[in-house]
């Protein structure tokens, strides 16, 4: 099945990431064929196969609850984009009828 | 010749620590030979000058004082600029996090600062560490010291050139899919990637992050060691981290003792698409390691065959998850925010312009294999694979005691040559990748030239037993050192090719 310019860009919109026209003419067909060449997993991977998601076995870990240092608040916003009154500074997040 | 830049880091370290040389002196003339050869090799992202001596200073004044000193104190290092570092700019490579720097170190950034270690700057990198050349560093190329038209290797194409081309004696990288193993390989240096949770990840940007393995990066076995010994280890902070002790990987690289070892060659890591060159240093390493006393035999591994396809299809998933903090909103690039503009168009804008082509390849393909109807059947069916990997590692660990292959399938190739082929450049990694999905420990360790390039040894041992690698590589090293009558890289300083860095080491 390939991928259209318009799959790649409804894809890159979903991913929050404007793309080009130039871009997504590129992209298109590359990722054709990396998706054609993945494609090989679904040939052995059984039914009766498990599935692995982490390479050692893993359990929830939990740190003791015990109040530790934190950065402080300016070092944090010195490497904001915009910062405020000692807060992030972000754009508009509601439509005009919110 | 400034035998201090030819010096191996344990030697460096045995001269700070007896007080015939200051780490001042150390760090200043690797600084010089930076200032020397980055013009040809371009390394670096960041140079750090006035912090290195600062370090050096305070480690010479501990020496002065009579306090006693860690196996590497003063010995300077070159870190990947994936790792977090106070102070220190963190770009990973992107445009996304320029001029971002961070408001705290990465715990491999605090242990190195216990052990004295001096940090000479951030080294170049593909992008968020996607790539096998570090021609998608979103800021410059790196290019290889053995001949400065080919790669260095990716992602950590920096550490590996900064190594080759004496610049530091140590460096840092990451290993997400060989990212430490193939530069390494392809620059005629070491290269460990640890066992999965043996290093950890606290402060690192993450790429895929049941993958990602920091690591050791040097010019001999034993100096990775050392510096394997200094940031391994159990942390707290970062929850796949393993709580075991570190195997004893110095005293392994000091006894290189292989006799009556099994090491099983790989079957499926070999053959069509592997160049002859490459295939002809892999077999006279083996003859090498026969004459040290191991035994030679040939395992299947089946379903590696399929790991270059698992691999990406789980990586790009992780990618596209773990890239998404990259919002525009708390820290690094914002785009398009005229007050006007929406948070969400703000973030379309500013990922658009920030990430490179690869990471934008990797992020579409990960959420094209995590969206509802296609989730089982690519990123189920690699997690099954996944499994299956595992099961031949063990079947072939249960015959051997290392496995061993080829690092990579080639020597170096050349800049541009696989920039518009994803999948060509995605095979530079056909080796490596097995030992990223199963979660075991990895080398790479020269093993030769092949037309005038370097190519890499890999041994893979399984999880926790990361002193068999260094048992394996020490005996290598030294075995192929002893015929050629000096290291491989000895080979480029004495060659018309690398007479540009001898002229900086005098």
């Amino acid at each position: 099945m390939a991928l259209t310019p318009a799959d790649v860009a409804r894809l890159a919109e979903l991913a929050r990431i404007r793309l080009t026209d130039d871009e997504l003419s590129a992209l298109a067909p590359q990722l054709d064929v990396i998706l054609d060449a993945v494609a090989g997993v679904a040939e052995v991977a059984s039914a009766d196969v498990p599935l692995t998601s982490h390479a050692v076995p893993l359990t929830n870990v939990f740190r003791p609850d015990v109040a530790g240092p934190s950065l402080a608040a300016e070092a944090v916003l010195a490497a904001a984009p915009a910062a405020e009154d000692g807060r992030f500074r972000v754009p508009r997040i509601l439509g005009d009828e919110q | 010749m400034n035998e201090l830049l030819r010096a191996t880091a344990s030697e460096l370290a045995g001269l700070i620590g007896a007080g015939q040389v200051s780490s001042r002196e150390v760090t200043q003339a690797h600084l010089d030979q930076i200032e020397a050869v980055e013009p040809r090799v371009n390394a670096f992202l960041h140079v750090a000058a006035d912090r290195a001596l600062a370090s050096a200073d305070a480690v010479d004044a501990q020496r002065a004082a009579g306090e006693p000193l860690g196996p590497l104190a003063g010995v300077p290092l070159a870190m990947k600029d994936i790792f977090c570092a106070q102070g220190m700019p963190t770009t990973c490579g992107s445009r996304i996090l320029e001029g971002w720097v961070p408001p705290y170190d990465a715990t491999i950034t605090s242990r190195l600062a216990e052990a004295g270690v001096v940090i000479l700057g951030k080294t170049n990198m593909d992008e968020f560490a996607m790539g096998s050349s570090t021609e998608n560093s979103g800021f410059f190329v790196t290019h290889n010291p053995w001949d400065n038209t080919k790669i260095p290797g990716g992602s950590g194409g920096g550490s590996a050139a900064a190594l080759a081309s004496f610049e530091a004696p140590l460096a840092l990288g990451t290993d997400t899919g060989g990212s430490i193993r193939q530069p390494a390989s392809v620059t005629g240096t070491v290269g460990v990637k640890p066992t999965y949770g043996g290093t950890s990840r606290y402060g690192v940007v993450a790429m895929a992050s049941s993958l990602d393995t920091p690591g050791p990066c040097a010019r001999t076995v034993l100096d990775a060691a050392l510096l394997h010994q200094v940031i391994g280890g159990w942390d707290p902070m970062d929850s796949t981290s393993i709580n075991a002790p570190l195997p004893d990987v110095v005293g392994a690289a000091r006894s290189g003792d292989i006799s009556g070892m099994r090491i099983g060659v790989v079957t499926e890591l070999g053959g069509e698409g592997y160049a002859p060159g490459v295939e002809q240093r892999f077999a006279e390493a083996l003859e090498a390691l026969q004459r040290r006393g191991a035994e030679i035999v040939e395992v299947s591994c089946p379903s590696f065959d399929y790991a270059l396809a698992a691999y990406y299809l789980i990586m790009p998933s992780e990618v596209s998850s773990n890239l998404a903090r990259f919002d525009a909103m708390r820290y690094g690039l914002r785009v398009g925010d005229d007050g006007s503009t929406s948070a969400e168009e703000v973030m379309n804008l500013t990922r658009g312009v920030g990430f490179g082509a690869e990471a934008k390849r990797r992020i579409i393909i990960g959420t094209y294999a995590l969206s509802a109807g296609y989730y089982d059947a690519y990123y189920g069916s690699a997690q099954k694979v996944r499994t299956l990997i595992k099961r031949d590692f063990d079947a072939a660990f249960a015959t051997a005691d290392v496995l061993v292959s080829p690092t990579t399938p080639t020597t170096a190739f050349t800049i541009g040559e696989r920039v518009d082929d994803p999948l060509a450049m995605y095979k530079a990694d056909l080796c490596t990748i097995p030992s990223n999905l199963a979660g075991n420990c990895a080398i790479s360790v020269p093993c030769g030239l092949a037309d005038g390039l370097p190519v890499g040894f890999q041994v893979m041992a399984p999880a926790l037993a990361d002193d068999r690698l260094y048992r394996v590589g020490a005996a290598l090293e030294a075995e192929l050192a002893a015929g050629w009558g000096g290291s491989l890289l000895d080979q480029l300083l004495g060659s018309p090719a690398g007479a540009y860095l001898e002229g900086a080491l005098r």
